[in-house]
């Protein structure tokens, strides 16, 4: 019998290790957010100590609040944006400078977040904003852009004009047709590119950590701080509600992704 | 006006909030550092307008005693290890990325979008979850440290952590779902009949490897390149905190110029040419793809 000649010799244990090392530091962090003792790595018993310890810090609690009102005040006027760019940018007919809007759009793809970031520092301290919050969500709205834009296009471009032709030759107002035909059909490209949007935000340190101003914290800007004062347990513990969320988080978007993607 | 009903265009005020958010917050800041970087240095932090080149002077010249200048490798020194730092993070991605995404790519269905699951999950894990994980392993009394003690290896070893090689794991780390993504996706169309084809004409499997596999892998790690170089030049955590805030990379030289007391304008100037260099590689490659892509049209 001839064997399989698309199959490599020692490819498959290569994955294996590969995966075993893409996750071996989560599992790390996951496994000593258990540990009882003060030390990270020596191991004495099992204790669930180090979360009640994290969930009854009040600065960790207002930093995730902080993160939390960035994130979803930027993600719903990011996502806003992004929808009303893509519907112009790929429905459009004759749009004036098309592909520079779709540059501009996409800018904060293509500069390194550092520079953005002392940028919009050096504006902010020109114009003399000061409210720490505002400065944040203006910032997290702009680099969240592009990345609930991408999801809102690409649905769009996969999608056949002809439901809104339709609806458009049976006299329906072209607010009509966006909310009852288009955006039902779009909105888990609108929902994924929201969930992108969201992550991003709660996950910026470069750009929160240069606009960070006392009482305006986010989570991982009080995280970089706890651990330049040492690895603890308690920041494994932390570190470890924060994987969970993610996680979930990341499942349910990739679901919903799919299914909106069979449905249609 | 002549008569004109006023029709507000959705094509003209769609793409305002857009235009609007980016110019103020992107746009007009970037003219702004650029102005700053010819700018002068405040007494205080800040910045004072003006233009000098005295900024940009200083990533190679250092001023003596007597005010005469000094050619001054330790800014340079900085520049090319980011460069030389962010080319490896790429080759080392592409090396990983290449078998992996071949691997999965001749899974059955099933499987395949299982695996592709698999490889974005830990990216959704937040960046500085990711890069503090790694100081557990390798720091002092790390799981490393202890796990080589354990088996009798050693007796006591020197921090793994705060050199090259540790910011370079964590950026390979951090950045190698933006290598397997593209590359898988350009290998997914790989037909098996191809590679059979080979067989059929006498390749060996290296040599399949080498003239089918890889080329059909090709644009995939070009596009995968530039998603995982572009962000290594700009790394920030990975140098500070693997690093040590020693072995300094652009971003993090830019980061402290900015605090109280710091030198704006300096800050500013290496801004301007690590987005430079940015634009360079974007530029590059927007001329290597672009009549590729014409010619398959």
């Amino acid at each position: 019998m001839r064997q399989d000649v698309r199959r490599y010799p020692g490819l498959g244990l290569l994955v294996l290790l590969f995966f075993g090392w893409l996750y071996l530091p989560i599992a790390v962090v996951i496994g000593f957010s258990f540990n009882e003792n003060r030390l990270v790595s020596v191991w004495t018993g099992f204790s669930l100590k180090w979360y009640g310890a994290a969930l009854s810090n009040s600065a960790l609690v207002d930093a995730v609040r902080t993160s939390l009102t960035v994130a979803l005040i930027a993600t719903a006027l990011a996502t806003l944006t992004a929808l009303m760019a893509a519907l112009v940018l790929v429905r459009g007919r004759d749009v004036r400078a098309r592909r520079l809007s779709e540059v501009v759009v996409n800018l904060p793809l293509l500069l390194p977040e550092i520079v953005v970031a002392v940028a919009v520092l050096i504006l902010f301290s020109q114009i003399g904003l000061t409210n720490g919050l505002l400065k944040l969500i203006l910032a997290h709205t702009a680099f969240c852009i592009p990345f609930a834009f991408l999801p809102i296009r690409a649905r769009l471009q996969g999608m056949t004009p002809d439901f809104e032709e339709a609806a458009q030759d049976l006299y329906a107002s072209p607010w009509v047709v966006f909310r009852r035909v288009t955006l039902p059909l779009i909105l888990p490209g609108v929902f994924a590119g929201a969930m992108l949007a969201f992550v991003m935000s709660m996950d910026d340190f470069i750009t929160s950590n240069m606009l960070a101003s006392g009482g305006n914290t986010t989570l991982p800007v009080y995280i970089f701080g706890l651990i330049k004062q040492g690895t603890t347990p308690e920041l494994n513990a932390i570190s470890t509600l924060i994987i969970a969320a993610s996680l979930l988080l990341a499942t349910i978007a990739l679901s919903l992704t799919f299914r909106g993607r069979g449905k249609s | 006006m002549s008569g004109a009903r006023f029709r507000p265009d959705f094509r003209l005020w769609g793409l305002l909030p857009a235009w609007v958010i980016m110019g103020f917050t992107l746009i007009l800041p970037i003219g702004i550092v650029v102005l700053v970087a010819f700018g002068t240095r405040g007494a205080y932090g800040g910045f004072g307008w003006g233009f000098s080149g005295a900024s940009f002077q200083q990533i190679l010249f250092q001023k003596g005693w007597t005010e005469e200048l000094e050619f001054n490798p330790q800014y340079l020194e900085i520049i090319a290890r980011t460069l030389w730092l962010a080319a490896l993070t790429t080759a080392i991605c592409a090396a990983l990325a290449t078998p992996v995404a071949y691997y999965i790519a001749c899974q059955p269905p099933k499987r395949r979008a299982a695996l592709v699951y698999l490889v974005t999950l830990p990216f959704w894990v937040s960046m500085i979850v990711r890069v503090y994980a790694w100081l557990i392993i390798l720091g002092n009394d790390g799981v490393i440290e202890k796990s080589l003690r354990a088996v009798g290896l050693v007796e006591d070893i020197d921090s793994l952590l705060f050199n090259n090689t540790a910011m370079l794991l964590g950026m390979v780390y951090s950045y190698i779902p933006l290598m397997i993504l593209p590359v898988f996706a350009s290998m997914e169309k790989l037909d098996g009949t191809l590679i059979e084809a080979s067989h059929d004409l006498y390749a060996n499997r290296w040599v399949t490897a080498r003239r089918v596999i890889l080329p059909l892998a090709r644009p995939g790690i070009v596009a995968g390149a530039v998603l995982v170089f572009v962000p290594c030049l700009g790394a920030v955590l990975e140098p500070i905190l693997l690093g040590g805030g020693k072995q300094m990379l652009m971003g993090n030289l830019i980061q402290t110029q900015f605090g109280g007391g710091r030198n704006w304008p300096f800050g500013a100037a290496v801004a301007v040419v690590l987005m430079a260099l940015v634009m360079l590689v974007l530029m590059i490659n927007a001329l290597r793809t672009r009549p590729a892509g014409e010619a398959a049209a």
